[in-house]
């Protein structure tokens, strides 16, 4: 007989792993994946493939001549950082800009901190945010993709996003009503399906729901996040709308136009950056669809998921060292 | 359906044993009997080297409070009285018996006629449960009279039957239930007469179907007996957990069950109080599963103690070729064993055979922070955070963390993706924790 394994308990563990949840959630982009080579054509691949080789390949280099440490690029959190990177830009992005967005969220936003697991922010919202303030124009040039069923691909049309159209009608001193009512602006519809100008993995928020679900009955990712920030983005652009409907867009158009959705459920839900309670989870959400509305409505950019998620990244510590779980035994009852 | 609602698991059940009748096993040549079984001081031995000995004659004495009578499991001749290491991987003393024929000490009744009848008063139950070397038979192994002697100002208020069985793989309560169900049920009514409460009831997860059937139909000739169907989530036989499922009541933090009017036993308990009342019977023999993916015959084996488990394991079909690990209890609470002579103890409830593949522990990878320990934990804790104060030695802040409420499931650690030992620094940390409270109270 060979020699018997001597450990503590428990001897069986789950099938989850971090590797699973990983590849789970690349599972769950590929929805929006299609969408977005379909809309964008050879263009959302280009992107996808420069980024996601980036990150792999600063991953690679780093661990194993910086830190000369373990590899870990196939444990599938820097595809995923590779992948979402890509869902935040423009489909037309000069090659060299993704290569720097891929150094940053790698080497900045995940490796200076220790890697995965000690990094406070969500890696690809680094990389992005980094290139939204280095390059604005390229990172603000949005083409737009072909119209649903359409032939052909589109070529270098580019537009404004939904948001982008908002704004500006607005500071034009045209109502929401106006400003709907032309003939450029997407609808909800198109919204819904992936019509209408933005980054590559945002646009269909259909997609994007369909992979959430498929994380959703995997348990990748609990209800508390998505639900908080949904909940509070809703009330609070809804609280606006009704006081003034011609300067506020409504609650529907806030989730459907941007990147709400894939914020919600692919950005604001990585577990590293995220608390870890689910008290605090609900607390996150809650703050970063107030910060995303506050910032839409009254911030520089029209677009302000990413900087509200950063911002509640920043406040995940502090959170979770004051939203404890509820203790068993904590509320007396004499029964 | 019922269930308790903080945290908790779903590990697989693999309940091969199932359906596989409790099968008397054979008088083993030699047993060795450790002298202290259960929770508390350690009991003194009563018989000398060379001295013959009947089965049910006590071996050893409990001389706390805490702590309980050991019984002679066989009859034979004491051959030695010597440390042996038991299932817990500790050095014990034990009594080395060579097994001679099967002689029974006359006071026992051994006829299987079912008694109904509970004659003996309160006074007399709780004596007798002292007496015949009882505990707690679902791992926990606390003398049982003593959660029968309800402090002062307390008031017990429901007696609960744990026939939840939670670990994966055992089956050794379920087959109790279904097979000795009748005598269990009289063992209740025995620990509810000596509680002197209206009211017990029989947590039992639904896996269990048919045990929850018998059961209550077995119920309707008792009365203030009633079987509670929960659903299935692991560790719902934690008796924190059982009482929160069934009677909704939360026992605070650092209290005993009494403390809510509850008090917990095992239906294994419940059957051993039966044999002591009505048939003046101590506790030497007990049901345990031998079992596992590779074992050729699973079984649960109703065997006496102190035959080593080497036996149990040749009886059900050998070593397997693979066997990596192998566990006295279930997957999620057992402990490894060192070596295959260790003797059944009264707390054996199952013998699990693990292969190699999955005997060894996965990489540990960094923490992901995800919180998944923090949502299975079933005592509210913070296994991640816990880890980490006991591991930088911060035992004043584990202690304020609540880390002494920690029932060691290891929910924490099966369910951690990065694979983190969690447990190991639980223990470590409740230990120097525990020792820091204690020498405090010194001072
Ligand atoms: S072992 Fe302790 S900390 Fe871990 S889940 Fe169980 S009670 Fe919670
Ligand atoms: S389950 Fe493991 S990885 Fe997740 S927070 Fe707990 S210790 Fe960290």
């Amino acid at each position: 007989m060979s020699l018997l394994t001597i450990s503590g308990s428990p001897h069986v563990h789950t099938q989850q792993s971090v590797k699973s949840i990983m590849y789970g959630v690349v599972i769950a982009m590929i929805p929006a994946i299609f969408v977005s080579v379909y809309f964008f054509g050879i263009d959302a691949a280009r992107v996808m493939l420069i980024s996601v080789l980036g990150c792999l390949f600063f991953e690679w280099v780093i661990q194993k001549y910086l830190i000369k440490g373990p590899v870990t690029i196939n444990d599938g959190s820097a595809l995923v950082t590779g992948i979402l990177l890509a869902f935040n830009v423009p489909a037309n992005l000069p090659w060299w800009i993704l290569i720097i967005g891929a150094l940053v969220s790698i080497g900045i936003g995940k490796m200076s901190f220790g890697g995965l697991g000690k990094n406070p922010f969500n890696p690809a919202l680094v990389g992005r945010v980094f290139l939204l303030i280095s390059f604005p124009v390229q990172m603000t040039s949005w083409p737009m993709p072909k119209a649903l069923f359409a032939e052909g691909i589109t070529d270098a049309i580019t537009g404004p996003t939904t948001l982008g159209i908002i704004k500006e009608g607005l500071s034009a001193g045209k109502t929401i009503q106006e400003i709907m009512a032309s003939p450029d602006f997407p609808g909800y519809l198109n919204d819904m399906m992936g019509v209408q100008g933005g980054s590559l993995g945002e646009i269909s928020a259909l997609a994007l729901l369909l992979g959430a679900l498929f994380m959703f009955t995997r348990k990748i990712i609990t209800w508390h996040i998505p639900t908080a920030y949904i909940g509070s983005a809703v009330i609070f652009s809804g609280i606006l709308w009704l006081i003034d409907p011609t300067q506020y867009i409504d609650p529907l158009m806030h989730l459907l136009a941007g990147g709400m959705i894939l914020g919600v459920f692919y950005m604001a839900t990585d577990m590293v950056s995220s608390p870890m309670t689910a008290r605090g989870q609900i607390v996150f959400g809650v703050g970063a669809g107030l910060l995303t509305i506050l910032i839409r409505v009254w911030g520089a950019y029209p677009e302000g998921v990413s900087f509200a998620i950063l911002i509640m990244n920043a406040f995940t510590p502090l959170i979770n060292s004051y939203f404890k779980p509820k203790r068993f035994g904590e509320v007396v009852k004499h029964g | 359906m019922k269930t308790f609602k903080l945290g908790g698991v779903h590990p697989e059940e693999n309940k091969i044993s199932a359906n596989k009748a409790i099968e008397v096993f054979p008088l083993p040549e030699k047993v060795y009997v450790p002298v202290s079984q259960s929770l508390g001081a350690p009991s003194k031995v009563v018989v000398e080297k060379g001295a013959v000995v009947k089965t049910g004659q006590l071996l050893a004495k409990g001389e706390s409070f805490i702590s309980a009578n050991v019984h002679c499991p066989v009859s034979g001749k004491v051959t030695r009285i010597d440390d042996i290491i038991d299932s817990s991987g500790y050095k014990r003393q034990a009594v080395y018996i060579d097994v001679a024929g099967d002689e029974w000490e006359e006071s026992i009744d051994r006829s299987p006629d079912i008694i109904y009848e509970i004659s003996a008063d309160r006074d007399t139950i709780i004596k007798k449960i002292n007496e015949m070397g009882v505990v707690g038979l679902g791992g926990a192994t606390f003398p049982s009279h003593v959660k029968l002697m309800v402090p002062d100002g307390k008031k017990a208020q429901y007696l609960l039957i744990n026939g939840v069985e939670c670990e994966p793989y055992l089956t050794a309560d379920h087959r109790l239930m279904l097979e000795r169900g009748e005598e269990m049920l009289i063992g209740t009514a025995i620990l509810k007469k000596a509680l002197g409460v209206e009211k017990a009831f029989i947590g039992i997860e639904r896996n269990k179907p048919d045990a929850i059937e018998h059961l209550s139909r077995l119920c309707a000739k008792f009365k203030g007996i009633e079987v509670m169907p929960l659903k299935v989530k692991y560790p719902q036989g934690g008796e924190k957990q059982l009482i929160k499922a069934v009677v909704n009541l939360e026992v605070p933090s650092g209290k005993l069950p009494i403390e809510v009017g509850c008090v917990v036993n095992n239906v294994g308990t419940a059957f051993a109080v039966y044999e002591a009342i009505q048939k003046n019977k101590p506790l030497i023999e007990r049901v345990v599963t031998v079992t596992g993916k590779s074992v050729l015959n699973p079984a649960n084996f109703l065997v006496r103690i102190g035959t080593p488990v080497s036996l149990l394991i040749e009886r059900a079909g050998g070593l397997p070729e693979d066997t990596g690990k192998v566990i006295s209890g279930g997957p999620m609470m057992g402990k490894a064993l060192t070596s295959l002579e260790v003797p059944v103890v009264k707390g054996t409830s199952g013998i699990l055979i693990m292969p190699g593949q999955e005997s060894k522990r996965t990489t540990v990878l960094s923490c992901i922070r995800c919180g998944r320990c923090i949502t299975a934990c079933p005592m509210g804790l913070e296994p991640v955070l816990l880890a980490q104060l006991s591991e930088s030695q911060l035992f004043e802040k584990a202690e304020k963390e609540k880390i002494m409420d920690c029932i060691e499931c290891g929910s924490c650690h099966y369910t951690c993706p990065a694979g983190r030992p969690l447990l190991d620094y639980l223990r470590l940390g409740k230990n120097k924790t525990g020792l820091l409270i204690r020498n405090r109270g010194k001072k």
